[in-house]
């Protein structure tokens, strides 16, 4: 045996609000981007222990297409920051602000 | 107390203290190579978890290609340090810290009460070849539509990276 299912979860529950907190906390663009990415990996933990626990492949199969759906979003979002950088010359969020009167 | 309760242990306390590390480090490049440490430790619960291929994808996909990406954004922006105000900082944590605080410990809660969550797992391995039968027999039309996402995203970042030729999109660039 090796630890009970609860602890994985969690273990993934921590990793997931660690991952929530540098999203909220920090106000840089990369670093909200690399929160996501922790919030990923978490959801991605917590189904490999539910495939242990009950023995489907199908948790495993879900973990490989969490880790595409984090490619194309790495993708999609760091060209954005570096689009955001180029028009505004800032990566801080509270600097995005042309609306305010 | 087996051998392998203890290694998920200290994977767990490893994958935990490189993401706090990680994300309270103002230096980018530091967060990122924390973050590798991280993604290494949890690849390595992925293998004590019995699931030895998606480990190797976790190093490949996650602390390679992932990383390096933001790796190569980071030393291409140069992104300046910001001065941080006194007082901002706390500011800037607390409700977070509080929200995640509460969010966290209900979490922990409705864990423990669920029943059935204090069932020992056993160990097991799905084997590369239990993996890819199951993948591509019962979930092929999963990958091609992932594969299609994955083309989508690439053509989305190669728009979004263009280099500006025309006068339209370089009009916001003067204000304050």
């Amino acid at each position: 045996m090796i630890v009970p299912f609860s602890h994985v979860l969690i273990l993934a529950g921590i990793l997931f609000v660690l991952g929530a907190v540098c999203a909220l906390a920090r106000r840089n663009l990369i670093m909200i981007l690399i929160g996501v990415e922790v919030m990923l990996n978490a959801a991605g933990l917590a189904l490999i222990g539910a495939a242990l626990k009950w023995r489907q492949l199908e948790g495993q199969i879900f973990v490989i297409f969490i880790m595409a759906v984090a490619a194309a979003e790495v993708a999609v979002g760091l060209a954005l920051i570096v689009y955001s950088q180029r028009r505004t010359g800032t990566l801080e969020a509270d600097r995005f602000n042309l609306l305010k009167g | 107390m087996t051998l392998y309760t203890v290694i998920f242990y200290l994977l767990g306390l490893v994958t935990v203290a490189a993401t706090i590390l990680a994300i309270t480090r103002s230096n980018l490049v530091h967060a990122v190579v924390y973050l590798v440490v991280s993604f290494f430790a949890t690849a390595m619960l992925f293998y004590l978890l019995g699931a030895p291929f998606v480990a190797i994808l976790e190093v490949i996909i996650y602390a390679g290609a992932i990383m390096v990406l933001f790796l190569f954004i980071i030393m291409m922006l140069r992104p300046e340090k910001s001065p941080v105000k006194a007082g901002t900082r706390v500011r800037r944590w607390l409700p977070a810290l509080v929200l995640a605080g509460i969010t966290l410990a209900s979490l922990i809660l409705l864990i423990v009460a669920a029943p059935g969550g204090a069932t020992p797992l056993l160990l097991a391995a799905a084997s590369p070849r239990e993996f890819g039968r199951a993948l591509y027999h019962h979930h092929w039309f999963a990958v091609e539509v992932a594969s299609f996402l994955l083309l989508v995203a690439l053509v989305g970042a190669l728009y979004l990276g263009r280099r500006d030729t025309g006068t339209a999109a370089g009009s916001l660039e003067e204000q304050p």
